[in-house]
């Protein structure tokens, strides 16, 4: 489910799966569900996408990873976040395997290159914080 | 599959527009699509025994049952199909295989692709063709509500830059390159009487030239959302050997999805194609270089080129360089693809649009298309849904 921001722009309505990767975001802790076997994995499910095992455990990664693919949205294909025009989308391959979607920021956008090293940062909007990512 | 699986032998297809004059319920616009087809096919309502559908917006639960006790159906075979832009090839394969294994005789595949008429109370007139862009991820406890909405990864054309940006990076690929496709498929649809864009050809400046959306994709690289609608009338062999146009055997089908949102695809640019073509080429018996016409899914120009790498047309990586060095079009190319025009040239009309893929094979087979291309005995027919995410590849053949 998506809720809307103060400003307009779509916000994530975390489950109870879920909460413990935005708990984390608020404080600035990138969290990933860990499987015994199968190691990392996102987004946050309630099984193994490997192994559908339940035996998980949450952990801080680092942070770190590189630009997996990425688009500049010119149009605003969310009329809530046309304001925000032109604004980087990316894939961001994680240090720890998993790929997660998250806005580039920090950056000019004739900058962005695929295989660019990545770090985490993060932006409370309302009760929420957003994952992205910055140029290391 | 094969000559015992089900033929398709008559069809329809409606001239697609961005803005329909004529709304229509579902269940109206499949009866009208019903009786044009099965008199396409010289065919009795009284044969068919199966429905295969994309559900109805006029009745969202029991959609089959709705359907057949509307149109009077006396129905054996019954499928709703949700493979998005791969829903109407994925009806196609269904279809035929429920003749094979007897579940029944005759199919009616339709896909309406109009708006309902509006309610009562509502106050604007009819509007544009316009996809809502959460594509059911804003539903409560979706994934993709949680993890892309809020960074913008909506609607299709940012998923399929994504896929873009990544394979030009690796690969031989220009923007220049993928241009080419849609001028070919422009080219083409200038002999397609229901094309969107007929009359209005394109150059490789015009599409370098165009906005940019969502780099690297460009206006016209983007098909254009229309309303429309196609039916197929599929049947056994007995039966199709009397219909009066040459009965099209679907001879072998795949079918392959691992993802919804292109981040968690195993490779962002290896596509479900590749499995769904092996499969469909294998079932049918036959090799790629038999292929006389190819009708392959365009959304964008760089869906193309990914799927004729990955149907196994050339080499991995060089999809770019293959749109553009060969000629695609109807009238003398050297390697005739979506002889229609495709969806970037026709328009493209919800799942009709994605039929229209399997109508202009069918009536290539059948030696009545309108640009017609001499010889085309057996062609390679594919759909795709989501981001590169649900694959459907059809190998169709004229008995």
């Amino acid at each position: 489910m998506v809720q809307f921001a103060s400003d307009g722009r779509p916000l994530p309505s975390p489950t109870p799966v879920s909460q413990p990767f935005f708990d984390g975001a608020r404080r600035r802790e990138l969290m990933l569900q860990r499987c015994p076997r199968d190691g990392f994995f996102h987004y946050p499910r309630s099984r193994c996408p490997d192994c559908l095992g339940d035996d998980w455990s949450w952990e801080k990664a680092s942070g770190r990873g590189e630009l997996h693919a990425f688009t500049i949205d010119r149009i605003g294909h969310d009329p809530a976040l046309s304001s925000r025009i032109p604004f980087a989308i990316g894939v961001v391959e994680l240090e720890e395997g998993p790929r997660m979607t998250a806005n580039i920021v920090g950056c000019e956008l004739e900058d962005l290159r695929v295989g660019m090293a990545l770090k985490v940062e993060f932006e409370d909007v309302d009760e929420t914080t957003l994952v992205r990512f910055t140029p290391r | 599959m094969g000559k015992d699986a089900g033929a398709i032998i008559g069809l329809t297809e409606w001239t697609p527009k961005r803005v329909w004059d004529e709304p229509m319920f579902g269940m109206e616009a499949c009866a009208r699509l019903a009786a044009e087809a099965l008199e396409d096919a010289q065919m009795d309502k009284d044969e068919v025994d199966g429905l295969v559908i994309a559900g109805l917006q006029d009745s969202p639960m029991f959609a089959p049952s709705a359907l057949a006790e509307y149109l009077g159906i006396r129905s054996n075979f019954n499928e709703v199909v949700d493979l998005g832009g791969a829903t109407s090839c994925g009806m196609v394969w269904r279809a035929a295989a429920g003749i094979e294994v007897g579940a029944c005789d005759t199919v009616l595949v339709l896909t309406p692709s109009v708006p309902q008429p509006p309610k009562p109370e509502a106050r604007k007139g009819p509007g544009k063709m316009r996809m809502p862009p959460y594509l059911g991820g804003d539903a409560w406890g979706s994934p993709q509500g949680q993890h892309e909405i809020p960074s913008g990864l909506v609607a299709a054309t940012p998923g399929f830059a994504l896929a873009a940006s990544r394979y030009m990076a690796f690969h031989d690929c220009t923007q220049e390159m993928l241009a080419k496709v849609a001028v070919d498929a422009r080219h083409n649809a200038q002999s397609n009487p229901r094309a969107i864009f007929r009359g209005k050809p394109i150059t490789v400046d015009d599409v370098m030239n165009s906005r940019m959306v969502a780099d690297p994709l460009k206006l016209l690289e983007i098909v254009m959302p229309c309303f429309g609608g196609a039916a197929l009338v599929v049947t056994n062999k007995s039966r199709a050997q009397r219909a009066p146009h040459r009965p099209v055997y679907v001879s072998g089908h795949g079918e392959h999805l691992t993802h919804k949102s292109i981040t968690y695809a195993p490779d962002l640019i290896d596509t479900p194609v590749r499995i769904a073509s092996e499969r469909a080429f294998r079932m049918a018996g036959a090799e790629r270089e038999a292929v006389d016409l190819a009708s392959m899914y365009d959304c964008y120009t760089i869906t193309v080129a990914l799927t004729i790498e990955d149907a196994g047309f050339c080499p991995k990586g060089q999809g770019g360089r293959f749109v553009a060095e060969r000629d695609l079009t109807w009238d003398g190319g050297d390697w005739p693809l979506n002889t229609h025009g495709g969806q970037l040239g026709m328009g493209q009309a919800g799942n009709a649009g994605g039929m229209s893929h399997v109508t202009e094979a069918v009536r290539q087979i059948q030696g009545r298309g309108d640009g017609q291309v001499p010889g085309a005995e057996l062609a390679f027919v594919n759909g795709n849904g989501g981001i590169l995410s649900e694959m459907v590849a059809l190998i169709l053949e004229g008995a």
